[in-house]
């Protein structure tokens, strides 16, 4: 339970008893690391977005690409997902496409969720319910609703998101343990990257790791190399059977942030630049792509031409939805019930007639 | 007298405090190493060492309910939530437990606790980080309930929230934290319960909360170019709240506008109009009215959430069109 479970090592020397267990085409394996590529490229764009006062804040992923691609690529395609705000990959790998994603950070009249959400993903049709921004009150949720798959008799795993900080939450102790007790098909994938804004691990756990909490609540345990996609799809897939079965899982992977928490935040604070570069020598695209290349799966050109291609297209699809015009002001109005009850339709006239004089005057 | 920021002002009590007396301790997440979210703790951990100032594991109702604890042990704990929004996982502990204690115990037990937040409506930072419901704590008596809406008023209630023997919930208004005010380089406090009249007026009375103190005092000097003179308070506490002053007003002015961040239904305004419409019935020339936040989940669009919010243009329009003035 406190070990390690890795088959690419940093240098993406990889084990070669473990990787035979795994069944995953050449092409499958190059879509992963398209799709990595794509949530990194994406996520210095958002960073600058918001530099730029056109997205209002972006939680990096850089260096955890390979937890949220790994998961979504082992799922199957009626499982569900409940994120955190740093999980990216799930969108990308399930589908959604980058143009609907930046209209979703940027907010705009084209935005999925009609900018009444945070810059949070999330769209029913990819089975990815919609975040919390409070750190794991998703967590209940995601219960229930494996709950309601046990009784459903549903065929589904429910994945749930949580950093490492998110485990000193009751929600997080209640779920996993009532996930214990009923035995439900769900796998809770604890990213620990290491930090908490600021606080080590070590402040929000005296745990040796967190993947032994499972121990206490009578589910299975699992530690994994978050920074190895290929352990991270294999622990997945393995974790997904054990939910399946009955057998909740709590999956740590371990990972670290090499970004800042939040675009409002100096990491300078709390960690020296040197400790930064001894971790980006661990991070899971470099490591990926020496495998891929060393096994002759992909060639350096051909790594290039990817990247480059990625690079424009989101390039392109930036320029697009920076002009897409902001959302009208009733849309806050809409959604707050099934139907809209005479008190906010009263509201809604008075605030669409004083914005349109504000707009005359 | 010298300018300083809101923040600076908190962080001014703070420090003052903790000098004064050894029992005050900060506890709360991010508070220490990171010296704050937003910088009100902001060289506290490096002048009064790990002990005083802890950085908590994200665990709300730990972070309030050991406070309590440490409050009957001895202590004088200010305990930070982030956002306002953290105060509801952390409610049982408050709402249940630390609001009744002394009344639970026959007076035997006493919490002198500060509880401070800050709301972030106004900041894009979408439906879960921007709430504001002071109106909720009137509903459990024992819990004293602090609004600051200047450095000035920052300072001088934070200290007293500090000495006070209550549990206090010391709401700040994030988007206020960058703005400046006059403060004294001596030492103030100011009590719990005593409203103040921001800007004089004779024409109508403006009761404002937070934020909305700022917009108020804009929208009068606007109104005051149309020769509208508005009386500008600011209760600065909400429980207790300091009727009197309010009331007072009306009856030299006959109108009443209440202007605050929560949403309409349960908000704190209605809670002033009735005390006003208890006492002061006879004096109204007007019905009165409420600027509040519509009752929606706050919108993170930042057009949207403009709009959303109370503004210096919805007050002046309210005033137009309610007062006949
Ligand atoms: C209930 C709650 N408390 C505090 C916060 C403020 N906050 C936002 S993110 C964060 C750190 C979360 O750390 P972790 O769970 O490890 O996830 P990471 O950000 O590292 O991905 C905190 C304290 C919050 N969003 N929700």
């Amino acid at each position: 339970m406190s070990e390690l479970y890795q088959i690419l090592d940093e240098e993406g020397v990889v084990n070669k008893q473990l990787i035979s267990k795994i069944n995953l085409s050449n092409e499958q394996m190059l879509e992963m690391y398209k799709h990595m590529l794509i949530v990194r490229i994406l996520d210095g764009w958002l960073m600058r977005l918001q530099r730029m006062g056109r997205a209002a804040i972006h939680a990096p992923n850089e260096g955890q690409e390979a937890i949220a691609v790994g998961v979504a690529h082992a799922s199957e395609k009626q499982d569900y997902f409940f994120p955190t705000y740093r999980d990216l990959g799930l969108m990308i790998v399930r589908g959604a496409s980058i143009r609907e994603i930046l209209n979703r950070w940027l907010a705009n009249s084209q935005d999925p969720l009609k900018g009444h959400e945070f810059a949070i993903y999330g769209g029913r049709k990819y089975n990815i319910v919609p975040t919390t921004t409070p750190v794991s009150v998703h967590l209940a949720a995601a219960t229930g609703f494996a709950h309601a798959a046990k009784i459903r008799k549903d065929n589904l795993v429910v994945f749930a998101f949580l950093g490492d900080g998110g485990t000193s939450k009751g929600d997080f102790h209640e779920s996993i343990n009532w996930a214990g007790v009923f035995r439900l098909p769900i796998v809770y994938v604890c990213q620990n990257n290491q930090y908490a804004i600021s606080l080590p691990v070590k402040r929000q756990t005296a745990s040796e790791t967190i993947s032994i909490k499972a121990v206490a609540y009578g589910i299975r345990g699992m530690r994994v190399d978050g920074n190895d996609i290929l352990a991270v799809y294999s622990a997945t897939k393995e974790a997904r059977e054990s939910a399946r079965n009955g057998m909740p899982v709590l999956m740590e992977c371990v990972t670290y942030r090499l970004g800042s928490h939040t675009t409002s935040d100096d990491p300078s604070r709390y960690r020296t630049q040197e400790e930064v570069e001894q971790m980006r020598k661990k991070e899971p695209l470099r490591r990926f792509k020496n495998y891929l290349i060393s096994n002759g799966i992909l060639s350096e050109k051909e790594e290039q031409e990817l990247r480059k291609e990625i690079e424009k297209e989101i390039e392109d699809e930036v320029k697009i939805a920076v002009s897409v015009p902001p959302l009208p002001v009733q849309t806050i109005f809409e959604d707050v019930y099934s139907d809209m009850p005479w008190h906010l339709k009263e509201e809604m006239d008075l605030v669409v007639k004083e914005f349109e004089e504000d707009h005359q005057s | 007298m010298r300018e300083i920021t809101y923040v600076e002002a908190l962080r001014e009590a703070l420090r003052e405090e903790m000098l004064r007396d050894e029992r005050v301790i900060i506890l709360g997440e991010e508070v220490g190493v990171f010296e704050g979210v937003y910088k009100v703790t902001q060289g506290l951990l490096k002048e009064f060492g790990p002990k005083r100032v802890i950085d908590t594991p994200i665990s709300e109702i730990a972070i309030v309910g050991l406070a309590a604890g440490a409050a009957l042990g001895g202590l004088k704990p200010v305990a930070e939530i982030m956002y306002m929004d953290f105060l509801t996982i952390a409610a049982d502990q408050l709402v249940t437990h630390i609001s009744k204690m002394r009344f639970m115990s026959g007076g035997q037990l006493k919490v002198p606790l500060v509880l401070r937040t800050q709301y972030s409506l106004g900041r894009v930072h979408g439906s879960q980080h921007s709430q504001f419901f002071p109106s909720w704590f009137l509903q459990s008596p024992g819990i004293k309930v602090v609004l600051p809406s200047t450095p000035y008023d920052a300072k001088g209630l934070l200290k007293s929230s500090i000495r006070d023997e209550n549990p206090i919930l010391f709401i700040e208004s994030g988007v206020l934290y960058r703005t400046k005010g006059q403060v004294p380089e001596n030492e103030y406090t100011i009590p719990l319960g005593v409203a103040d009249v921001k800007k004089k007026g004779e024409d109508l009375t403006i009761v404002a909360f937070s934020r909305c103190v700022i917009e108020a005092l804009s929208a009068a000097k606007e109104l005051e170019e149309k020769g509208i003179n508005a009386e500008v308070i600011d209760p600065r506490t909400l429980v207790p709240l300091d009727i009197e002053t309010i009331v007072s007003s009306v009856k030299k002015t006959g109108r009443l506008l209440i202007a605050a961040d929560d949403v309409k239904s349960g908000s704190v305004a209605n809670e002033v109009a009735m005390q006003v419409m208890e006492r002061a019935f006879d004096y109204l020339d007007a019905p009165i009215v409420r600027v509040t936040s519509p009752e929606l989940p706050v919108p993170f669009s930042p057009n949207l959430e403009k709009q959303y919010m109370v503004s210096k243009e919805k007050i002046i329009n309210a005033v137009k069109e309610n007062f006949g003035l």
